[in-house]
């Protein structure tokens, strides 16, 4: 324990996530945001009286998706780190409002992967390790899917050797 | 034990059937009036619809009593129905946490009760056996069955009774918010019944007439006065009903709590899953010198089958240093964690936020209706400017205090945060009972050095808020939990900020 008089810094994560991680973001924020905005052009052809509205919407959609494809995508890629030592999972999520998360090794409860159509596509994994509490599951988004799948038999033999039944 | 399968109390069938008389009652009387001027073939639909009520609804009671079989092995709870779907719910005896007892009047009637069996992790689905009903005494019986085993770990605190209700504590019931909201809903439930008769408007015209010598303003502060007694009497009838005969008591290795006037309820908390206290004052009894206390435990139920929050109180609000004592009797720590005296303070840049926030709140309002008052009529210009200069002092000392009650710090094994104004609570939670921590700063926090510490835990809703604390809250929660945090803290020198680009 140190000095508690001291200032510490928590340092970042010592892992990124997968460089193409950026792209599959970039690609989920076109989907969505492009989404709104064909929806809301195809009203702005039908709907004669609120056509100009329509298309502001649009055209402010458009630029948000921009945005949020071109410049964000790239922040989160900044933010999300993660590591895993001996006796921890620690991971930095977030691009606004950023989040570090810690749960020790002996609070673990499952460990687990998803891949949704598009990380599929971009051979990328989210692993999520719950705890026993309703706040402390930690996501860690855009990991290559091989080293996932590696990563989870790796807590799961750790957490399976830790006593305890983690509440 | 007995391991043969039994069959719920037959009782149920008279509690359904009461209940059910009383459904058909509460709808059939205003169906019956709403159709008096239609002529008698509607009015028939009434009665028969009432029978048909009555006896689909006992006939399926039946149905359930008699396909339902439970027993309690040596090792398991289990209950087992067998129509149309066949299911067993089982619970191993080793792992029941809870057995609540709840009896409404009408269970109170005919002397039996609901039992709830739970494993402490209720927000799961199948974690809770439910047995409606028993037997009063065969009910209090497999509770002390099912939890005895805990007499065999350590007893560190002495049996006996923690608390009782003391009828002084009737004069907060009033300071809490159901009073105004009690208010409301009578003028609501007014209007209601009203409308039912189709008399609405009468209603209306009849206030109006006998109040027709005042003026507007006389009208409004005549209706809410007669709103806040109504309002009054309704919180006070409220506390009546929910805390009459509150004893909580320390039996085997639990607490346990009785309570209620026509719907009597029993909560049974093991300590082992005790992982603190939370001492609350909203606003009302912190003005009068009161707190309640809230339990902090694993498996307790945040939400119900309904999805409503469950009070998680052990204790109604109560004079403060009673209170205090009560929480360090609980929690067996003298003196009590749950004092408020030498919490750390936060920084100073998080007075600054709760002003912002509480300001521009109070501002919100004053500005809608300044557009409006500039767009319509300048009446609203006034009224925007009083309510300026009242709303405005009001949210600066609501700001400040909220400043003021931020605190955190260590008490022997427990972890004690302090936060909010309109309700502020202290909670102490073990630290052996921190299953983590989460950090989040926004980008406004980490401009000034903020940062939010978040405790996890299995306990309530899972998680305890520090709001805004600097790097030195890192080292806070380092030593709070040792050995989570400190190997991802740089003490080296540098600006103390939390984050790092």
């Amino acid at each position: 324990m140190q000095d508690s008089h001291a200032s510490p810094r928590l340092r970042p994560p010592r892992n990124p996530v997968e460089r193409r991680a950026v792209t599959w973001w970039a690609t989920q924020a076109a989907l969505w945001w492009g989404g709104i905005v064909v929806v809301l052009a195809v009203a702005a052809a039908v709907i004669g009286p609120a056509r100009f509205w329509l298309l502001l919407a649009a055209a402010v959609t458009a630029v948000v998706c921009l945005v949020d494809a071109l410049v964000v995508s790239r922040v989160r890629f900044r933010v999300h780190r993660w590591e895993v030592t001996d006796d921890a999972v620690y991971a930095r999520t977030g691009w606004f409002m950023q989040e570090w998360r810690v749960a020790p090794m002996s609070r673990i409860q499952t460990v687990d992967t998803k891949r949704g159509p598009l990380e599929q596509r971009f051979g990328l994994s989210t692993v999520t390790v719950t705890t026993a509490s309703a706040h402390g599951a930690i996501k860690i988004p855009g990991l290559d899917h091989r080293m996932a799948d590696d990563l989870v038999q790796t807590l799961t033999a750790i957490t399976q050797a830790t006593p305890g039944d983690a509440t | 034990m007995t391991a043969d399968w039994r069959r719920l109390d037959p009782r149920t069938l008279r509690v359904t059937l009461v209940t059910m008389l009383g459904v058909a009652v509460v709808a059939g009387v205003p169906t019956t009036v709403g159709l008096l001027g239609t002529g008698l073939p509607l009015l028939v639909i009434v009665p028969v619809g009432a029978v048909l009520l009555v006896l689909g609804g006992v006939g399926i009671d039946w149905l359930r009593w008699r396909h339902t079989r439970y027993r309690v092995t040596d090792s398991r709870v289990e209950v087992r129905h067998d129509f149309v779907v066949h299911t067993v719910k089982s619970i191993p005896r080793e792992r029941v946490r809870s057995v609540d007892i709840d009896a409404g009047p009408v269970h109170r009637l005919f002397g039996v009760v609901k039992v709830r069996i739970g494993t402490g992790q209720q927000d799961k689905a199948g974690e809770v056996i439910t047995f409606d009903p028993l037997d009063r005494a065969l009910a209090e019986r497999l509770r002390g069955d099912l939890l005895r085993r805990t007499t065999t770990e350590p007893a560190t605190a002495v049996p006996g009774e923690l608390a009782r209700l003391d009828w002084a504590w009737l004069r907060y019931a009033p300071l809490s918010v159901s009073t105004p909201i009690l208010g409301a809903a009578a003028f609501g439930a007014v209007m209601q019944v009203a409308e039912w008769f189709g008399v609405q408007a009468d209603v209306v015209r009849a206030v109006g007439g006998f109040f027709a010598s005042l003026s507007v303003v006389e009208l409004v502060a005549v209706l809410v006065v007669i709103g806040l007694v109504v309002g009054v009497v309704g919180s006070l009838g409220l506390f009546v009903e929910m805390w009459w005969n509150y004893r909580l008591t320390r039996e085997s290795g639990a607490l346990v709590m009785r309570r209620g006037l026509v719907t009597t309820r029993s909560l049974t908390l093991e300590e082992r899953r005790v992982r603190g206290l939370e001492f609350v004052e909203p606003l009302g009894a912190r003005l009068a010198g009161a707190a309640r206390l809230d339990a902090v435990a694993t498996g307790l139920r945040v939400k119900d089958e309904k999805g409503h929050s469950v009070p998680r109180s052990l204790a109604p609000a109560m004079p403060k240093a009673k209170a205090q004592a009560l929480a360090a009797s609980i929690l067996g720590e003298s003196p009590p964690p749950t004092e408020a005296a030498g919490l750390t303070a936060h920084p100073v840049a998080a007075r600054r936020r709760r002003l912002v926030w509480a300001v521009s709140g109070a501002l919100a309002p004053v500005a809608v209706l300044a557009l409006l008052g500039v767009l319509l009529t300048d009446v609203l210009l006034v009224i925007a400017g009083v309510v300026a200069v009242i709303a405005v002092p009001l949210a600066v000392a609501l700001g400040m205090d909220a400043y003021r009650n931020l605190g955190h710090g260590l008490r022997g094994e427990y972890l004690v945060a302090r936060s909010g104004a309109v309700r502020r609570r202290t909670v102490a939670l073990r630290r052996s009972g921190v299953i983590g921590w989460r950090v989040v700063s926004s980008p406004f926090q980490r401009r000034v050095g903020l940062l939010n510490l978040v405790a996890v835990t299995s306990a309530n809703s899972g998680a305890y808020e520090i709001p805004d604390v600097d790097a030195a809250g890192l080292a806070f929660a380092d030593d709070a939990v040792p050995g989570v945090l400190g190997q991802f803290l740089d003490y080296g020198p540098g600006e103390a900020a939390a984050t790092d680009k």
